[in-house]
């Protein structure tokens, strides 16, 4: 109990049980409010879901609107004598409820694709994947060595920074013509775009990690007989590594952001199809359930890496305290 | 004890004397050659280090103390390689050297072992830049890990160590790479005063057993006279070499050797050199006797 309350303190110590409470909170709370919104009609509900159009024209059943109109229209019949519209208050078609979205989910693994190319959830998630993973190894081939070598070579610093400063402020997505212009309209220009967005502020980030090393670590290194590539592979690349793969956790995140950009030019592909089509045909359910599916496959693999980070890089987190 | 009774700092018991002579007769290992050097920074000149001109001989225990600012850690960082002199030159073994080499191993204030490795592979670190191989590298790591009573932690990392067996196996990982010289920079002082001691007794201790030079450099100048051989004091702004002492304690030291006629006698006249120098300098106020402290407190003599 003392964990909770330290909790609501500034800087406060907290403990494991306070901790856990608080993290099943972090889901459930979010997930009632949506579940209240969703099932119990006084809280919001501002329209109104035809069941019966009764008399008036203009009402056909399956019809959602506003309740002030419904019940304007409700008088209407009343005093025509005519029989009166029924239905039930409902929300907006933009915010189903958390059940169908967890149908959609569960139908998105189950039923396969009704027709074409990336139909489901899965296919169209797989495609984008695909994209993602190509965009990021190669951001990286380039990025990472070309990081080390601008963090811990001023020649190369000196010779590359500019131009990927210059070339960071140019926004990914004014690349999108040229890179279909050049690359074609498929695959190709989807993944160009992801490396332009990725790299420029990858070889940065990473240059900076490298200069931040321990320069005393150099130091001792040099008066121990290390220069060269021995020094670059035995004292700085085993010392910048845990912040390095961190950088690397973040600029991921970074490659998802683009692949908004990257998946609307060309031909539209992936899960950003995917949401553009279901939205269109108004079936948010659909759409909430791929936002669910990246939410999820994103944060489970942060975690992961993050867990992994823990094992491989005991020294660090211990010996930062 | 009052001052007037001390003995001469300057005199040398018999045995210390006899050594002295013994090792002025032994071959310089290190020579500094009137080494100056200027820190320019856009307009104004700082002269740190001006004509330093001093030999250290073969297995010589040598402290260089002075008040801060004087230019000390400039002085071992050129002497290690990592800073450039502006004049002059630093020769080992008569060769004048450029740049940092394994020929001269280097202990810094900050704890500096390499975090991601354990403690076997961080002594083995300077083995292998020498290109042994790795099972002989760890073999020579363990005899050098045993010589500074670690051997049991070899598997252990950096960060699971205390301050001084960090420093211990410093000392160990720049042992093994076999330098002609050991420069420590104020090495211990990041330790508290037991531990302080008790590394200093463990440094004489790797020094009687093996072939190694020493130059330490120091504010402490309790630790200069108790280590020290002879001792260097450099005199701020510029910082010149003002006085060389021969340490007047016979060998080896014991830390009641600390409470003796001819170490307070030197330490007496260290202090009094140092406190020399800050009169001439800007910063009078530093570890001046006159503190104005306000009085905040309506304390009177009976409550305290």
């Amino acid at each position: 109990m003392q964990g909770f309350s330290a909790s609501w303190r500034l800087y406060g110590r907290t403990d494991r049980t306070a901790r856990g409470v608080f993290g099943v909170l972090a889901v459930l709370l979010p997930l009632l409010a949506w579940s209240a919104v969703s099932y119990l009609p006084f809280v919001w509900h501002p329209q109104v879901l035809i069941t019966d159009p009764g008399g008036e024209d203009y009402l056909e059943s399956g019809m959602r609107m506003n309740r002030a109109d419904f019940s304007r229209a409700v008088g209407e019949m009343r005093t025509k004598n005519l029989p009166v519209p029924q239905g039930v208050a409902t929300n907006p078609v933009y915010l189903p409820s958390p059940g169908e979205v967890l149908t959609a989910f569960g139908r998105a693994f189950t039923s396969s694709a009704p027709t074409g190319a990336e139909h489901s959830i899965t296919q169209a998630f797989g495609h984008s994947i695909q994209i993602i993973f190509w965009g990021f190894v190669i951001s990286s081939l380039i990025g990472v060595p070309l990081g080390v070598l601008c963090g811990a070579l001023p020649a190369v610093a000196r010779l590359v920074e500019p131009s990927v400063d210059f070339f960071r402020y140019l926004p990914a997505p004014a690349f999108g013509a040229l890179a279909v212009a050049i690359l074609g309209i498929y695959d190709a220009p989807k993944i160009a775009i992801i490396v332009i967005g990725t790299l420029f502020q990858q070889i940065l980030v990473i240059a900076n990690t490298t200069r931040k090393l321990d320069f005393a670590l150099i130091e001792a290194s040099r008066t121990l007989g290390a220069k060269g590539l021995k020094l670059l592979f035995r004292v700085v690349i085993p010392g910048i590594l845990p912040d390095l793969y961190r950088d690397q956790r973040i600029l991921l995140g970074w490659a998802w952001t683009y692949l908004i950009v990257a998946e609307l030019i060309g031909t539209s592909s992936g899960i950003t199809w995917f949401i553009t089509q279901q939205a269109r045909y108004q079936h948010f359910d659909n759409v909430y359930a791929a936002m669910v599916l990246i939410g999820i496959v994103g944060l489970g693999t942060d975690m992961v890496l993050g867990l992994l980070a823990r094992r491989l890089f005991t020294w660090k987190r211990e010996s930062d305290g | 004890m009052t001052e007037h009774c001390l003995p001469d700092y300057r005199v040398l018991p018999p045995d210390v004397a006899e050594r002295m002579a013994q090792i002025r007769q032994r071959e310089c290992v290190m020579e500094i050659d009137h080494v100056g050097k200027v820190f320019a920074q856009k307009r104004n000149k700082t002269v740190a280090l001006e004509d330093i001109e001093f030999g250290v001989h073969r297995r010589e225990f040598v402290c260089v103390v002075g008040p801060s600012g004087c230019g000390k850690s400039t002085l071992i960082r050129i002497l290690a390689g990592l800073e450039d002199a502006t004049t002059g030159r630093i020769l080992v073994d008569g060769k004048p050297v450029n740049g940092p080499g394994p020929d001269r191993g280097m202990v810094f204030q900050k704890y500096t072992l390499f975090p991601w490795l354990d403690v076997c592979r961080n002594v083995m670190f300077g083995i292998e830049m020498g290109g042994t191989d790795r099972v002989e590298a760890r073999r020579q790591a363990m005899q050098w890990l045993q010589l500074v009573g670690l051997e049991q932690f070899a598997t252990s990392f950096p960060h699971q160590l205390s301050g001084g067996m960090q420093q211990r196996v410093a000392i160990a990982r720049a042992l093994a790479a076999r330098p002609r010289v050991l420069l420590m920079d104020e090495s211990f002082s990041a330790l508290d005063a037991q531990t302080r001691l008790k590394m200093q007794n463990y440094l004489m201790e790797i020094w009687r057993k093996i072939d190694i030079t020493i130059v330490f450099i120091t504010h402490d100048l309790d630790e200069a006279i108790y280590l020290a051989d002879r001792i260097l004091v450099l005199k701020p702004r510029p910082g010149r070499v003002e006085e060389v002492i021969e340490v007047p304690l016979s060998r080896p030291r014991r830390a009641a050797q600390m409470a003796s006629d001819e170490f307070l006698a030197t330490k007496a006249h260290l202090e009094a050199l140092i406190r020399s120098f800050g009169d001439t300098t800007e910063e009078t106020n530093e570890g001046g006797e006159d503190f104005d402290i306000p009085l905040l407190t309506l304390v009177t003599d009976k409550a305290e």
